[in-house]
């Protein structure tokens, strides 16, 4: 059982399957949030007579965007901390992560509230606020599952399926891929869904 | 099993069945063998769904102004027939092909991932459940499997408009969310395939010494793992429009119903590769075993499968040449549509240099596989008259173009699948089918099925419409309509001499060899049917025909191997006790159930049923993740491949 640091598992490509697996469903990702940023790149202008990008609040998003960063950052240390063989900085680093990930929802969750309580821009106001909707809450669902895939990793640390022998690496490894992925995802949506548009706006 | 991984069968948090006998085995499998018996009686059973469904529909067209089905039902059959057809039965009969063949092709003990490749059944059986279910919510969708906006809002019918209640609506969410759910089974089975392929090779199988089915399930596997996230955002987005109020493809307030087009085509493109791809795999194998040669230019062959996945995805507009986009992308979308047809004949004429001054062996694979090389021709060359704009624009929506996709689909892909079936029936059951009942299931299906839809073509060119429920007399319509149709009823004798053979030789069927063909591959190696580790040594593979190879390179006079046998007695005796084998699981099972729930929950508008569907799911992830894990030992994996 313990055998999996010890020998890596062979592969063609010297890959593990489970990293390999990871990068090709990423990839497939890429294509799910491509497909959703084309169309509210089209639609952007899309109003019918309801608010527009001009609603954003770039210097509120900007600082729950920089937290959502920060996070990957945390979550490099935590990988450092597996594997070094430091669990209790592996654990720090962890919930740091999950935690800066759950702020950052907060911040949407609040900056949703604000849109359609303050200006109007309900889901069903216009094809831009559709469009709008529907993308960044995918996001949030990836976040929010990247935040239970940490927090299961955090308690896994506990029940010995991620040891300080290096059991699990791989694992932390791969929730790591997938969180900084949602992280770039996050930059690509930051820039063409609040900033370009507003900038066009103003 | 050793004690110590008992010891920690019992301890763990969730615990793992270990038995594999009775129908728990069955329901809890991870042996890709036994996933792929069950992807394919699934898919047979919704291949017959379909096909009662277009027996339906060939009944109401046998004459005009016939009364077998209203409007309202003619359209909800032919759009179930093309989804079931399309999502639940092609897809799925290959993905049974791949499952069943690709780790015995490559010379690998499983899939990479074979709690996630259980998953992808279960979840593929149970959104096939869920989009027949609605016929308890107001029927089935209606508006054809391309489902165009926004025709999507109001139903086929004018009449639609009537439809109270958010019957509509709840046909395009059973629509929307059935594709889905087979779309996660189809992204799982992607994800699983691309890693056992590029990583779990045998020692020396090298890339370009693979089967060519292989090669084509990795193709496949690519363009599956591109495309469906494409639908998966279109019908996503339908869901929104059909049960939250969302304005995607609404006009009213700014949405764009082209834009739909667009979406589904640019997935619905590669699709086509997607159901075709496989056949060519099966045939690109058959062929070269009974014509008793090697396969004529297998890197042509290889790449031209590659090229077809990468065209794939910018043809997609030529589906949208009639929707106005104007002669500039009408041109360059006409030429990329010319350009694929190039891998695609690079492919027949490689089988037809198989074939040439081959000694042939005309058993029931090889009938089906000529059979499709010729039927699929027919259908690619009707498939470049639509590539011509002004020619397409006559041609759009009329019977020309069902003519032409069953000339690709049934005529290539079914008969491709069926050829497969034959082939491979005997490494599965260990017995043998009856060649005189497949000669005849052959015969039939190639006339039934000449006769179904060749006539198509004139009905199309005479003007007929497609999706419309009746026509009147004296259109000179009459004549083929009714052989059309008799042509689909000798398509339904021959589908059930295939069953009837299936059934009664996997149980009566005289026992068959390991290697009954004097076949090429790998998989002839073992035993029929293979052990559940398939192998009890990994073969090293030296060569592109491996078992050819090692049959008739030494020696002059042929002579069989027996199963196990050639190099590996040298590195000694199997040790089968040491191979370990993925663990049942019931997680699979449990978590693609909690997908119909969350979907049943979102037709009803129940919070309640959808947030019990995601806790299932949630709980069975949970459950995956913690039952006790059983690695593989280091010697069970692949050695890496030198370059």
């Amino acid at each position: 059982m313990a055998t999996e640091t010890a020998h890596a598992p062979q592969t063609n490509f010297n890959v593990s399957n489970e990293k390999m697996g990871m990068w090709a469903f990423l990839g497939s990702e890429l294509l799910f949030f491509g497909a959703f940023i084309t169309v509210y790149l089209v639609y952007v202008p899309r109003t019918a007579d309801g608010p527009g990008p001009e609603v954003f609040d770039i210097p509120f998003t900007s600082v729950s965007t920089f937290i959502l960063l920060m996070s990957s950052l945390a979550m490099v240390l935590a990988l450092a901390g597996m594997q070094d063989g430091d669990l209790r900085r592996f654990r720090t680093w962890t919930l740091a992560t999950a935690l800066m990930g759950l702020v950052f929802l907060g911040g949407q969750l609040y900056e949703f509230t604000l849109f359609v309580q303050q200006d109007g821009l309900g889901l069903t106001t216009s094809a831009f606020s559709t469009s709008f909707y529907v993308l960044t809450s995918f996001h949030k669902v990836h976040v929010a599952v990247g935040v239970l895939m940490l927090g299961t990793l955090w308690f896994m640390s506990f029940t010995g399926r991620i040891r300080a022998d290096g059991q699990g690496t791989n694992a932390v490894e791969n929730v790591g891929l997938y969180w900084h992925f949602v992280d770039i995802i996050w930059i690509i949506i930051f820039t063409v869904v609040y900033l370009i548009p507003v900038d066009l706006v103003t | 099993m050793s004690a110590v991984d008992d010891q920690q069968r019992r301890t763990g948090l969730f615990q793992r069945p270990s038995s594999t006998a009775g129908i728990k085995g069955w329901l809890t499998t991870t042996d890709h063998k036994r996933i792929g018996i069950m992807y394919f009686v699934a898919a047979m059973i919704f291949f017959m769904a379909a096909g009662i469904e277009a027996l339906l529909l060939r009944l109401q067209l046998a004459t005009p102004e016939a009364q077998v089905l209203d409007s309202d039902v003619y359209s909800q059959m032919f759009t179930m027939h093309g989804v079931t057809m399309i999502f639940f039965a092609v897809m799925p009969l290959s993905a049974a092909f791949f499952n069943y063949l690709l780790p015995l092709l490559i010379g690998a003990r499983d899939v990479a991932f074979p709690r996630l490749n259980a998953l992808s059944l279960w979840v593929f059986v149970s959104g096939g459940i869920f989009l027949y279910s609605a016929v308890f919510f107001g029927g089935y969708p209606d508006t054809s499997w391309v489902n165009y906006a926004p025709i999507q809002e109001v139903g086929a019918d004018p009449a639609g408009y009537t439809l109270e209640g958010g019957v509509q609506s709840n046909r395009m969410l059973f629509y929307s969310l059935s594709i889905q759910i087979a779309g996660i089974a189809s992204l799982a089975s992607a994800v699983n395939f691309i890693t056992t392929t590029l990583n779990m090779r045998a020692p020396g199988m090298t890339f370009m010494r693979m089967p060519v089915f292989a090669w084509m399930t990795l193709v496949v596997s690519f363009l599956m793992l591109f495309a469906m996230p494409i639908i998966g955002v279109a019908l996503w987005q339908l869901m929104f429009d059909a049960g939250y109020g969302g304005n995607f493809f609404r006009p009213g307030a700014g949405g764009e119903p082209i834009l739909w087009q667009h979406l589904f085509w640019l997935f619905g493109h590669p699709e086509v590769y997607i159901l075709i791809l496989p056949a060519f795999g099966i045939v690109s194998e058959i062929l070269p075993t009974f014509s008793r040669k090697p396969l004529f230019g297998y890197a042509a062959v290889v790449f031209s499968g590659v090229a077809i996945g990468f065209l794939g995805f910018g043809v997609w507009a030529h589906h949208m040449f009639t929707s106005g986009l104007g002669p500039v992308a009408n041109a360059a979308f006409g030429l990329t549509t010319m350009f694929i047809a190039v891998p695609t004949g690079i492919k027949i004429f490689n089988w037809l240099g198989t074939i040439w001054f081959g000694s042939l062996r005309y058993r029931v694979p090889m009938l089906f596989s000529i059979g499709l090389v010729a039927m699929f021709t027919i259908g690619g060359l009707s498939g470049v008259t639509h590539a011509i704009v002004p020619h397409n624009a006559q041609q759009h929506e009329t019977y020309y173009v069902v003519a032409h996709f069953h000339y690709v689909l049934f005529g290539g892909s079914v008969f491709g699948l069926f050829a497969g079936t034959y082939y491979w029936f005997p490494k599965v059951f260990g017995r043998m089918y009856n060649e005189r009942l497949g000669q005849a299931h052959f015969w039939i299906q190639l006339i039934g099925f000449n006769l179904a839809f060749g006539p198509q073509h004139i009905l199309g060119l005479e003007g007929m419409p497609r999706r419309y429920y009746t026509y009147p007399p004296g259109m000179g319509w009459d004549l083929w309509n009714l052989v059309s149709t008799i042509g689909g009823f000798l398509i339904a004798l021959a589908v059930l001499l295939f069953v009837i053979n299936l059934v009664w030789s996997a149980r009566k069927g005289p026992e068959a060899p390991s290697d009954p063909w004097d076949a090429r591959t790998v998989e002839w190696l073992t035993s029929s049917p293979p052990p559940q580790h398939n192998w009890d040594v990994v073969p090293t593979i030296s060569a592109r025909d491996e078992l050819w190879h090692r049959k008739y390179t030494d020696e002059e006079i042929p002579r069989p191997v027996p199963a196990g046998a050639s190099s590996d007695h040298e590195q000694g005796e199997a040790d089968s006790e040491h191979i370990h084998l993925p663990d049942p699981s019931w997680w699979p099972l449990v978590l693609a159930i909690g997908l119909p729930v969350a979907s049943w929950g979102v037709v009803m508008d129940s919070w309640p049923v959808i947030g019990g569907g995601i806790a299932l799911m949630l709980f069975a992830g949970v459950a995956w993740g913690n039952e006790p894990v059983t690695e593989p030992e280091p010697d069970d994996v692949a050695e890496p491949v030198e370059p």
